[in-house]
């Protein structure tokens, strides 16, 4: 057994010319430590009252299939780093693709020269910052091979040309068909001036088809994807065929639909994506970030009944392979799972650290970011409402003209509460009965309005992965819910 | 970051250890830095240097593999070409790429000021000061949540192995203001406006403080609207946002892709009221993000798209403007696969209109100022769009703001039914473009 000395209490900073700061450039581990300290040191000393860095490499590759023939296959390797200066309640960020030492350095004194500080001159004494034991949840879960395991580039063209030519099989009146996948391997450092030190892996792959078929003016197009965050062989695995035969078949049920007649309609929203309506409607509205705003509506509503009470919500980051699902957020914190609404009264809002200290909620392990070009923010992560007691065929049963929505496409919400969303695959329903097909049709509402008429929740809760574009960038997201009935709502189309 | 020449240094190392013959290279650094303010005081200041390459490496076999990479010391380089050149064996067969024939020919003779970056304190107290001006213009205006101002400088360059190199720089400096107001027993209302200049003192921060005041004070008077068909005028830019959403109708590559409202064979058609004139010019002196060559080196140019109604002209890169027979057209994105894409509209009247049409004097008109939500209410392909809107009821020159409506309808319909086109032309980040006016357009209002 070695013994270390003991470590220097304290570094003059003219003696940081000396140090070796060469921290491996191919993998984010413990051999980090002596260089993110003395920079976390370096900006406390300047006057921050918190510095935090955020580490990334990433090796992404996405796969493109049309028709019969592989026609994209775009690879992009990505390093950089931020660093998140805190003053007071003010904060500043600054990113930089130089991981060295001396890059990482003036990267902080750009932020600490921003926030009115600068770094301290020669002879001063320095203290580092004490990092914990690195909290490797890379490693501790087994992910540092997951890139090696996944599939080859001649993988991804053969499962892709295969499952183009199940689709060309399925589906009728073909104009062009698509097969797209992607996978984005993301390493991840976290370092802070109160210690925290995490790393972590993430594998997102998704895959899925883009279909467009047209019998003269008639036109549909329909795309579907699925989305996994923890299983290398996710492509290998993808039942292509079941996902073509669906594809194919609301591909030619809406080929020929009626546009759907404008108006205020009760609608049944399918389960899986369906959930878009509470993302839209009321996720976005639980960050933080809408408190800092004042964007809203429920800024003071904690304990308060903000929906019908049969509805009761979770945003989590726990849930095995979900789209949403990580095991750190992007400030180093563990993921939880986080009770939103329970029977309709509002119990948590989502913060990040800045969240949390500009308005006082706790942080929830949901500050996330696309990548080191952004501070992280409070973002949703697997977010989904319950299921109820209802059976489907009560919630049809109980609509005597409305609307199916059986599949979603994307939506938004505005600074006052306003929220819309597309529905890409439709059906009238009739006496309880689904009839005929219809397209067109986009859903808009206020959020404080439509909580209330989610009057039923069926018992077959389901999970669909998306992509939610916001302050902090694109992130991978999940949305649930059960089947559900919306009182009324208003439907635009034609 | 390093010089351009230091790149390419990298690149024709990297190219030689590894034996590749034949490459290209298009890269960009970006300078960037940008604040938002709250109540008076900073709330987040942002600032990157950035920089990243896009490599395509031909083969011996001829066919192409691509990597794009933010490393570009000479380990990032070599990393890059070596990926490009494991990925190149999986590259397409048919139409395989090429260097553009335009990647050495002179390009547009145009002087480009840059503006040196403001101080981060000047970003700070001026958007400190309009928030200020802003709260201070109407008793309503209780916040102005969503605010920013930044500043960009841009160096990018296009390179390859057979002697083209391109480069320019550029800056640029942007302002949006989005107050929301707060009424006793009304609903909240929102409103915003946005510059774009080269440089913070070329900001028209005065003009964005007024059209963001006078926006957000005429939605507080706000209404259901009625459902049912409407004459409705689009603003210039709501216009731009719809052209641009549907621009399959004239993009090559879309075309080719069989994911196009048109067809190799609609050059020449009439896709649009004769009233419409459509041009693409990425060197209008109004862009303020004028570009000289596109991502294959081929220079930018005035395009004509739709004349008086006739679709005359697909956007191209070098390779779909080689499958059709056509001239590169500066509007390509290097890629595993090229895309095409628009760079600045000009949308003029066509022939001239019979009739006077004014929102002084029409009755129960809609005038769409901003459409919403483009990413989820619009199917391209179908041709089809149902959006939410910000928008007024005009009758007889009074504007009651509309509560919450869609609008929606054909795309290929609505460029039949302009009815008429202002002579002149709203400045957008996007383009230029008049007010246009449409017949019977489907609004649905919860009234």
């Amino acid at each position: 057994m070695t013994v270390a000395p003991f470590p220097t209490p304290l570094l003059k900073t003219n003696d940081l010319l000396q140090r070796d700061y060469a921290a491996p450039r191919d993998r984010f581990d413990s051999a980090w430590e002596a260089t993110l300290s003395t920079l976390l040191g370096l900006g406390r000393a300047a006057g921050a009252d918190f510095v935090e860095f955020f580490l990334e490499r990433n090796n992404y590759i996405s796969c493109q299939a049309e028709d019969d023939a592989i026609t994209s296959l775009s690879p992009r390797l990505v390093t950089g780093a931020g660093v998140r200066v805190f003053r007071g309640q003010a904060d500043c960020y600054v990113s930089t693709n130089d991981l060295t030492f001396n890059g990482l350095k003036a990267a902080l004194d750009k932020a600490l020269a921003i926030m009115g500080l600068t770094l301290p001159g020669p002879h001063t004494n320095l203290a580092e910052i004490n990092l914990e034991l690195l909290r490797d949840y890379a490693t501790a879960k087994g992910k540092d091979d997951w890139l090696s395991q996944c599939s080859s580039m001649q993988e991804m063209g053969d499962v892709l040309l295969a499952a183009n030519g199940a689709l060309g099989q399925k589906a009728n009146h073909v104009q062009s068909r698509r097969a797209v996948y992607f996978r984005d391997w993301q390493e991840v450092l976290v370092a802070a001036s109160d210690g925290t030190f995490a790393r972590d892996i993430r594998l997102t792959q998704s895959v899925g088809y883009n279909l467009l078929c047209a019998d003269g003016e008639h036109r549909s197009s329909i795309g579907q994807r699925a989305g996994d965050t923890s299983d290398p062989a996710f492509l290998r695995q993808w039942d292509y065929t079941t996902a073509a035969a669906d594809v194919a078949e609301s591909a030619g049920k809406m080929l020929y639909a009626d546009y759907v007649e404008s108006g205020s309609y009760p609608v049944i929203m399918a389960n899986k994506f369906g959930g878009v309506i509470f993302h839209e409607a009321c996720g976005h509205l639980l960050e933080t970030t809408q408190i800092e705003r004042g964007t809203t509506p429920f800024i003071d509503k904690k304990g308060q009944k903000i929906a019908h009470e049969s509805l009761t919500a979770w945003d989590e980051g726990l849930t095995t392979d979900a789209f949403g699902t990580i095991d750190m957020d992007d400030e180093g914190m563990p993921a939880q799972r986080t009770l939103l609404i329970e029977n309709g009264i509002l119990k948590n809002f989502l913060s990040d650290r800045a969240g949390s200290m500009r308005t006082g909620h706790p942080r929830t392990g949901s500050g996330r970011r696309q990548g080191f070009t952004y501070a992280a923010a409070s973002r949703m992560r697997n977010t989904y409402i319950a299921p109820g007691d209802y059976s489907l065929d009560e919630l049809f049963a109980s609509v005597e003209k409305g609307i199916y929505c059986k599949q979603m496409g994307g939506g938004s919400v505005g600074p006052t509460g306003q929220f819309n969303f597309s529905v890409s695959e439709a059906y009238l329903i009739e006496n309880g009965k689904v009839t005929k097909p219809l397209k067109g049709a986009t859903l808009i509402g206020e959020a404080t309005e439509i909580m209330d008429k989610i009057s039923m929740c069926s018992n077959d809760l389901d999970l669909a992965a998306g992509f939610c574009g916001s302050i902090s960038g694109s992130i991978y997201v999940t949305v649930g819910q059960p089947h559900l009935k919306v009182d009324s709502i208003t439907v635009g189309g034609r | 970051m390093p010089t351009i020449q230091d790149i390419a240094a990298y690149a024709e190392s990297s190219a030689k250890k590894l034996g590749i013959v034949k490459y290209d290279v298009y890269g960009s650094s970006v300078d960037e830095t940008s604040v938002q303010v709250d109540k008076g005081d900073p709330k987040q200041v942002k600032a990157s240097n950035r920089s990243s390459v896009i490599v395509r490496v031909w083969n011996p076999d001829g066919k192409v593999g691509v990597t794009s990479t933010s490393d570009v010391d000479p380990l990032g380089m070599d990393l890059a070409l070596q990926t490009a050149q494991e990925a190149s064996a999986f590259g397409v067969d048919d139409h395989i790429p090429d260097f553009s024939p335009e990647a050495v020919a002179p390009t547009a003779d145009v002087q480009v000021e840059t503006v040196p970056p403001a101080p981060v304190g000047d970003l700070i107290s001026t958007l400190v000061d309009a928030e200020k001006q802003l709260l201070a213009a109407h008793p309503a205006i209780a916040s102005v949540p969503y605010n920013g101002l930044s500043q960009r400088s841009i160096d990018r360059f296009y390179l390859n192995s057979a002697g083209a190199l391109r480069q320019e720089a550029r800056s640029y400096a942007s302002l949006y203001l989005y107050s929301k107001t707060e009424q006793e027993g009304r609903k909240p209302r929102s409103a915003g406006a946005m510059r774009v200049n080269r440089g913070l003192p070329l900001l028209d921060i005065e003009g964005c403080l007024k059209e963001a005041t006078e926006k957000t004070i005429s939605h507080l008077d706000y209404n259901k609207v009625t459902s049912g068909k409407y004459r409705v005028v689009f603003s210039g830019e709501a216009f731009l946002s719809l052209l641009g959403a549907f621009s399959n109708l004239y993009n090559a590559q879309s075309v080719l892709d069989n994911r196009s409202l048109s067809t190799v064979n609609s050059l020449g058609t009439v896709v649009a009221s004769p009233l419409l004139s459509v041009y693409d010019d990425a060197l209008h002196p109004e862009n303020v993000s004028a570009e000289t060559f596109d991502g294959e080196g081929t220079p930018t140019r005035r395009v004509p798209i739709i004349e008086q109604g006739v679709l005359t002209q697909f956007l191209h890169s070098a390779g779909t403007a080689k499958r059709m027979g056509a001239s590169p057209t500066g509007h390509a994105s290097i890629g595993a696969k090229v895309s095409v894409g628009p760079s600045y509209y000009q949308v003029l009247p066509g022939v001239e209109a019979s009739t006077e049409f004014s929102l002084a004097t029409a009755e129960n008109v809609i005038f769409i100022d901003d459409l919403q939500a483009l990413h989820a209410g619009v199917n391209a392909l179908q041709g089809s769009f149902s959006l939410p809107f910000d928008g007024w009821l005009v009758n007889g020159g009074d504007r009651t703001s509309i509560e919450s409506a869609t609008v929606a309808g054909d795309f290929r319909e609505l460029l039949k039914a302009i009815v008429h086109i202002e002579p002149e032309a709203e400045i957008t980040p996007g383009g230029l473009c008049p007010r246009i006016w449409v017949d019977a357009l489907s609004i649905t209002g919860e009234g």
